[in-house]
């Protein structure tokens, strides 16, 4: 973390002095700034992908930091920092730790800047101007419907094992599992608390951490309660991947239905090769190029960007990736998803 | 004779006390020996008895709570399965650790090395056996970084591989571009990458290469460090690096070959980790570093070096494997898993700083 914010101060000051004859030139250049929560995830990776093309488009000048690993909270803090002494307009941010984050975020805000969290809304949502994200909760619902359909009468029955990210749930571990849960057909309770359902058709839920190495030791570990298992849900395709991999050294990888969220190009693959039945895809590069638009227009104009109606945040979108249609789940082909998807 | 017992001579005057006083011949001065005592001077002859009885009693409390289901010969392979990776990762750990060092990089070597592997074999396409000893030698190579840097350069182990830590992990992910190689396409292009994923079953047990693979390497460092000069000089450099460099052992030497032969474990381990996970992820086994560490001192390794058998990280590791599995089947949360295992770590170390203390 260091090293990367040590770059970028080092790469800053290079280029500072290259362009120091030309600086006039620079004087009214739109700065912006995009914050992730890693450099390791191709999620984000697409992302910073997206707004530099952007960037480049509308001659804004980006910069990009990064966090380590996922969860680490002090390095976005020194990034904000960072951007708001550089005088840049905006910044897009996908928090690691969504609620202690909110002060530093409301600093940048009052300094002028217009802060838009992408992917990762705060908490609460409004701390930030806008929040430009996929529709977790409705990933999640579209493979629990298309589960649930496939399936058809057998759902009554269905034994389901739920892979969820880490053991602290973030909103987009909750988001994603209970809006599955939901489409599935399952009360919910609580819709913010994984693990409150009391139906007996979920075998159990295990975490992953959103790898192959997590996705298959968490599936072993739930065959090792239930080896008839049916229906998997899991956080993304790296652990749906992994997830398979279990299934097939236990010699159960026929019959049972994978469903996954993310829409990365190994997970549509692996639709394709019916490794995983259904996936939500998301669109990463979108967020990040919405982003850096409405950071144009607020830098020139002072709007701010609008909701989707009828939602707290601005939906990029969510599309269903499947080659097996179900009844009444819309969803895209394969070959559509493969053209559409990151990473 | 008999009659001077039953007629004994009346004493003198200045021999009235004699009854009195001590009739022990000369010797040292015995403690009174508790139970405790005993028990400490046992473990500290055999300090890999702790691990051992620790297994032993959660594999009993374990098979009470949760019943026949952990003691099917299926779960009791996957736990073997399960704990093949961090086991081989704590072997390497396990070398360097008994030179009074640590490897915070074992787990990136690993990680790297199978991205090394598999990018060469699958994105341009060498033929697989040629990219896995690439792959090995990379793990030499890292290691010998860290033994250099440690030797020559003169820095603490910890901070070395803490730096290299961030550097092979910067390298995976620059490397890999992020992306995890597919099972699917490993499987058709180099799927002797994925040998050691492969099993051999015998009722109900399903034995991956890869465990035995881990246990053969214990094996073979158990004989390299007990009936070998390099071995002994591995122990004697972690008592005391001075007195071993005055007795003639060329210590940095022997150093760097210990971080390189740890770098070519983890290699080795990066192989194996393929055939676990199935496909090649820069993004698994991120906390492996630290597992490691935790399954070597769980082993009973003292930390201080030089002490402890190359076959308490094994069961170190078997013990972590144990109680995940073990508190899964009863429906523990993961929370609480990872509470355990942090505790076993502690009362470990406890154990063997109470072991270190005793006296003659």
């Amino acid at each position: 973390m260091k090293k990367s914010l040590l770059g970028a101060t080092f790469g800053a000051l290079a280029l500072s002095l290259s362009l120091a004859p030309f600086q006039s030139a620079f004087a009214d250049e739109i700065g912006a700034c995009l914050i992730t929560k890693t450099d390791i995830n191709p999620f984000f990776v697409k992302m910073k992908e997206g707004a530099t093309a952007t960037s480049m488009h509308h001659g804004i000048n980006l910069s990009t930091f990064a966090g380590k690993v996922d969860g680490d909270h002090e390095t976005q803090v020194q990034a904000i920092e960072t951007c708001i002494a550089s005088g840049a307009k905006g910044i897009l941010l996908t928090a690691s730790d969504t609620k202690a984050i909110v002060p530093v975020v409301q600093k940048a805000r009052d300094a002028g800047l217009l802060v838009i969290a992408l992917d990762t809304p705060l908490e609460p949502i409004d701390a930030a101007d806008a929040t430009f994200a996929t529709d977790n909760f409705k990933a999640g619902e579209l493979i629990g419907q298309w589960a649930a359909a496939k399936l058809g009468a057998d759902a009554a029955n269905a034994k389901i094992a739920m892979l969820d990210l880490t053991p602290s749930a973030p909103s987009v571990d909750v988001l994603r599992d209970q809006g599955f849960l939901k489409g599935f057909g399952i009360d919910i309770k609580d819709p913010a608390k994984i693990g409150d359902e009391d139906d007996a058709r979920i075998i159990g839920h295990d975490v992953t951490n959103g790898n192959e190495e997590g996705g298959r030791e968490a599936m072993e570990n739930l065959l090792q309660r239930d080896s008839e298992i049916n229906v998997v849900y899991t956080i993304n395709e790296p652990a749906a991947a992994g997830a398979y991999e279990a299934l097939k050294s236990f010699g159960l990888q026929d019959g049972v239905l994978i469903v996954s969220v993310d829409g990365g190009c190994p997970g549509v693959a692996n639709v394709q090769d019916g490794v995983i039945g259904a996936t939500s895809q998301q669109y990463p590069l979108l967020m990040a190029s919405k982003g850096i638009e409405a950071i144009k227009a607020w830098a020139e104009t002072g709007e701010k960007p609008q909701n989707t109606e009828g939602l707290n945040f601005y939906d990029t979108g969510v599309n269903l990736v499947t080659d097996q249609t179900a009844d009444g789940v819309p969803s895209i082909d394969v070959e559509e998803g493969m053209k559409r998807c990151w990473g | 004779m008999s009659d001077a017992k039953s007629t004994p001579r009346p004493k003198q005057d200045f021999e009235q006390t004699l009854d009195a006083s001590d009739k022990n011949v000369a010797a040292f001065e015995r403690q009174h020996h508790t139970l405790l005592d005993r028990i400490q001077h046992f473990l500290h002859g055999y300090p890999t008895m702790v691990p051992v009885i620790v297994l032993v009693i959660s594999i009993a409390v374990f098979g009470m709570l949760a019943g026949t289901k952990f003691f099917s010969p299926f779960n009791l392979s996957l736990i073997l399965q399960q704990v093949s990776i961090i086991g081989i990762l704590a072997a390497a750990q396990s070398l360097v650790i008994l030179t009074a060092g640590i490897d915070l990089s074992v787990g990136a070597i690993m990680v790297l090395m199978s991205v090394i592997m598999g990018q060469l074999a699958i994105t341009l396409g060498v033929p697989a056996p040629l990219a896995i000893i690439v792959g090995f030698i990379g793990g030499i190579a890292a290691g010998m970084l860290n033994g250099f840097l440690v030797t020559r350069v003169k820095l603490p182990p910890f901070i070395v591989t803490l730096g290299t830590w961030n550097i092979f992990f910067a390298l995976n992910l620059w490397l890999s571009g992020a992306q995890s190689i597919r099972s699917q396409t490993i499987d058709q292009i180099a799927p002797l990458l994925k040998f050691f994923g492969e099993s051999v079953s015998f009722g109900g047990a399903q034995i991956t290469y890869g465990s035995i693979l881990m246990v053969l390497i214990f094996a073979v460092l158990w004989y390299v460090l007990n009936h070998t000069a390099w071995g002994r000089h591995v122990y004697a450099i972690g008592d005391d690096k001075e007195a071993a460099e005055l007795s003639g052992i060329r210590t940095n030497r022997t150093l760097i070959s210990v971080y390189a032969v740890a770098g070519l474990v983890c290699a080795i381990g990066a192989w194996a980790s393929i055939g676990r996970v199935g496909s090649v992820s820069p993004q698994s086994f991120q906390e492996a570093n630290l597992q490691s560490i935790t399954a070597v001192v769980i082993g009973g390794i003292s930390l201080f070096g030089g002490r402890g058998s190359i076959v308490g990280p094994l069961i170190g590791a078997l013990i972590v494997g144990v109680f995940n599995s073990g508190l899964r089947l009863v429906g523990v949360d993961v929370l609480w898993q990872v509470f355990a295992i942090g505790w076993l770590t502690i009362i470990a170390v406890a154990i063997d700083q109470w072991i270190r203390k005793v006296s003659a």
